[in-house]
């Protein structure tokens, strides 16, 4: 190794070091770990959105990026609270006992939720099983996110969205900027140098708002365990009747799940590292039944997180399609 | 209700007071088109195990599709997240990657080699502790190599990696090593690095990356990654002065008003004078407040929300600052632009400079110097073009608080927003070394205080009012005496047409020449005293 040192503001660099001086090392614990400067940034991130957009939303989508998104918001305001109404965009195919978590968090915090689910949608009965995984997020989620950010005439949404779940989000701005129409133009993000986030846009124009973009899963579940945060139960392993189809388990959550001849449910204990649509997100085997569990089984896991979720796979470069076409 | 309080597990609590003693290091990996950074990074995750089964199976199906490598795995493929970015094999915006070992966590920015994509490349630079400037050492040291050097330097990175990669290209010769790490040390003199470690390496095979490469043994150094994990970033310790730049005021109720912001630098505790700028007014701390419970202190890189004992004007946009040691306070300011747009930038041009939390109106009131790529020296320049890097003066629509940025990133940094399409078109860093001179140079100075104001040039549209309004007057005069004299009104009239049309001209050609002569100028300082928006700070 070659390496030279120079003063601050020297003219010239000294000789080279025949040793190949190694730098010293320094093992001490920081004043802030990891998960505190996550948290700081975040609490950031919101502020700055707050103050430089009008009308401002959280998407809500229940799983636990959202929950983690939901506790930083109210640590953000504190003593106030959130400035901003909480936005559920429901395709009615939400496992039920997220529909039940989500109700019970916004009684208990007292924060205005919103929920919205596609009109057309609902009465061409659109669904995942009749109409394909594509066809279903598309009117469900992503027109449905549209029309709920036009009939309230929100300019900002807040998205638990990280850097680590895909490959086109690890491209994306922390202030996302959306084109009149919702699109997602890659070529033309804004730089965002240090931590100076430009909120300007001309009418029309809206963002989207990824505080959550430096975290990885493990960095999540560490979170949800130093905070004690409330997270859906289906997280946690459990007995539970699934089918297994396409490699997939797919938990029988109502009776809409049609089985194919010979099918059978099964119970098998199972839990889930993402939650979205039931019919569209499998389950994985497994007995952590507590955070601890779920840390570990993080730390060893051989697949990624967005393994179960049949909506990223659908097409070579899928999300990043959605994405121009207005999905969150 | 959900949550499982669970029993803690010995295994997790080890896990946990290991995993917080990590640092975490976030760097850059930057250089030409084709010299393999993505790559690097594919390679790097792939050997530190940070790739699950199910993202290595995909990466094997688009390396048979898009893939570079006739077949093998294309590890470019892992960070080129975008369509377009597989299709023209090609890194067109910033990806970000985690990954941890036993002894740090990182975070990459693999940034775009293309010219036409150096603001995103700016965008990863800007909060990396280190940069890999990777050298294809078939080409050596590139234009681009050296623009994306001087953007490390510019934007306060110390620590550099030389990686020259690609050296299974020509059969791993010493000799070709030393020549280009040479060729770099020399233009890099000027560029302020503080540690430069030159590695030889092959992305594509792994040589040197994770294990030391059998073929080439005359290289004694550490490989890439332990490089990352022992090189050491912390900054020089030394109290630095507090900083609060506050974002929010936080209102619920009548009886509670606290400051929000994140702290950028220092510390602070109950009980403490602070400065709030740019009004200048002290007052105490009083109480830090966070969900958690009040604190006792709070440190650079917490979010918090202050209260202060006195019914203070404080908005968004203004630092609250240690009283000891406050920042500057301007309505100019001398910085050093990072100009993205493709329009080019010229003197009289409007801006929204976003500076901390605070906003402001601003225009170029002149373009000092252009930084040569080639010889990284000043040249004289007007305007800047994309991707150039020079010195320029703002006027700011009103003062605000900075530093400059050798003294903090965070509020000594800068954007310039369009007024129209709001697109994000500068990186500027307030220029330390000219308001230190410039305020050393007054022997008024008050404790640091004295803010600057530079001697401008005079534009074009003043000299015009001032020959106007001058000539109006002369005419005026002129007019009335001819009439005296002559008594005729069609004669006086002429006479002073004449002259208004032949004297205007004149005039503002004398204007002009004066304006670019800088003989007899002085250049002017005020302090805060004396200035309405600061009151009360001296």
């Amino acid at each position: 190794m070659i390496s030279w040192r120079e003063a601050w503001g020297g003219r010239h660099a000294r000789a080279l070091d025949p040793q190949g001086h190694e730098p010293k090392t320094k093992l001490f614990r920081p004043a802030l770990t990891h998960l505190d400067r996550l948290e700081a940034e975040s609490i950031y991130i919101m502020r700055e959105a707050v103050a430089e957009c009008d009308n401002p939303v959280m998407l809500y989508s229940i799983g636990k990026d959202s929950s983690v998104l939901l506790h930083l918001a109210l640590k953000a305001f504190y003593p106030a609270k959130p400035p901003f109404p909480l936005l559920h965009v429901d395709t009615t195919w939400k496992f039920r006992e997220m529909i039940a978590f989500r109700d019970q968090r916004a009684r208990e915090l007292g924060l205005e939720l919103l929920v919205h689910t596609n009109p057309d949608g609902l009465a061409r009965n659109v669904g995942p099983i009749t109409h394909g995984s594509e066809i279903h997020t598309d009117v469900m989620k992503t027109q449905a996110l549209k029309q709920a950010l036009e009939r309230y005439g929100f300019d900002a949404a807040f998205g638990g969205a990280r850097r680590d779940e895909e490959k086109s989000r690890a491209k994306e701005r922390v202030f996302s900027l959306r084109n009149a129409h919702h699109r997602w133009d890659p070529k033309r993000q804004r730089p965002e140098p240090w931590q100076l986030y430009n909120g300007r846009k001309r009418k029309g124009e809206s963002l989207r708002i990824f505080p959550l973009s430096n975290w990885t899963e493990l960095d999540i579940w560490l979170y949800i365990h130093r905070e004690n945060i409330p997270i859906v139960p289906l997280y946690f392993a459990a007995e539970r009747p699934v089918v297994e189809r396409d490699g997939m388990l797919i938990l029988v959550d109502d009776e809409r799940l049609p089985l194919h001849p010979g099918e059978q449910p099964q119970l098998r204990s199972v839990r889930f590292r993402t939650l979205g649509c039931y019919p569209l997100t499998g389950a994985v085997e497994s007995t952590a039944a507590t955070l601890p569990d779920i840390i570990r089984e993080t730390l060893e896991a051989r697949t990624s997180e967005r393994h179960g979720r049949a909506i990223d796979k659908d097409t070579a470069a899928s999300m990043e399609r959605k994405k121009q076409e207005g999905y969150f | 209700m959900t949550v499982h309080p669970a029993p803690e597990s010995f295994m997790l609590e080890g896990y946990l007071a290991a995993h917080e003693r990590k640092s975490l290091l976030r760097f850059i990996t930057c250089g030409s088109v084709d010299d393999g950074k993505s790559t690097l990074i594919g390679r790097l995750l792939y050997e530190s195990k940070r790739l699950f089964d199910d993202q290595i199976a995909a990466l094997e199906r688009d390396s048979r599709k898009h893939g570079t490598q006739a077949g093998s795995i294309d590890f470019a493929l892992l960070v080129d997240g975008l369509a377009s970015e597989r299709e023209q094999g090609i890194t067109i915006d910033v990806a970000y990657r985690f990954f941890s070992t036993d002894r740090r966590t990182f975070i990459v920015a693999d940034t775009p080699g293309h010219e036409q994509y150096t603001r995103n490349m700016a965008t990863g630079a800007s909060t990396a502790d280190v940069a890999i400037v990777l050298v294809d050492a078939r080409k050596g040291i590139t234009r681009q190599t050296r623009r994306h050097s001087l953007l490390v330097s510019l934007l306060g990175i110390r620590h550099v990696v030389l990686a020259i990669n690609k050296m299974d290209l020509v059969d791993w010769s010493e000799a070709k090593f030393t020549e280009i790490v040479t060729e770099f040390q020399g233009f890099s003199a000027e560029l302020g690095f503080e540690h430069v470690t030159a590695i030889p390496l092959s992305a594509l095979h792994g040589d040197n990356i994770v294990a030391s490469s059998s073929r080439a043994r005359w290289y004694k150094g550490p490989t890439l990654l332990s490089h990352l994990e022992t090189v050491d970033v912390e900054p020089l310790g030394g109290a630095e002065p507090f900083r609060l730049p506050v974002q929010w005021v936080n209102r619920p109720n009548p009886d509670f008003r606290g400051f929000s912001g994140l702290v950028t630098s220092g510390m602070v505790r109950p009980g403490e004078r602070v400065r709030v700028l740019p009004s200048g007014l002290e007052t105490t701390v009083t109480r830090i407040v966070t969900h958690g419970g009040e604190q006792d202190e709070a440190v650079a890189g917490q979010s918090i929300t202050l209260l202060l004992s006195d019914e203070v004007d404080v908005s968004r946009g203004d630092i609250i600052a240690s009283a000891g040691r406050p920042p500057h306070v301007s309505d100019r300011i001398e910085a050093r632009l990072f100009w993205m747009a493709t329009e080019h930038l010229k003197e009289g041009d409007q801006f929204l400079l976003k500076l901390g939390a605070g906003t402001v109106p601003a225009m170029v009131v002149s373009v000092r110097q252009r930084i040569d790529l080639t010889t990284l020296a000043p040249v004289e320049a007007s305007s800047f073009g994309a991707n150039d890097v020079g010195d320029v003066t703002l006027a700011l629509d009103y003062s605000i608080a900075f530093d400059s940025y050798g003294e903090s990133r965070q509020t000594g940094g800068f954007i310039l927003i369009d007024r129209e399409s709001f697109d994000t078109v500068a990186i500027g860093l307030v220029d330390g070394a000219e308001s230190r001179r410039d305020a050393g140079s007054q022997p008024t100075r008050n404790d640091g205080q004295v803010t600057w104001l530079k001697s401008i040039r005079e534009q074009k549209r003043r000299s015009v009012l001032k020959a106007m309004s001058w000539r109006v007057i002369g005419s005026v005069a002129t007019v009335a005496a001819a009439f005296v004299l002559t008594q005729d009104t069609r004669l006086a009239t002429a006479i002073g047409a004449i002259e208004v049309v032949t004297k205007l001209v004149l005039y503002y050609g004398h204007e002009r020449l004066w304006a670019r002569i800088r003989f007899g100028l002085s250049i002017a300082a005020k302090q805060h005293g004396t200035d309405p928006q600061s009151s009360g700070a001296s």
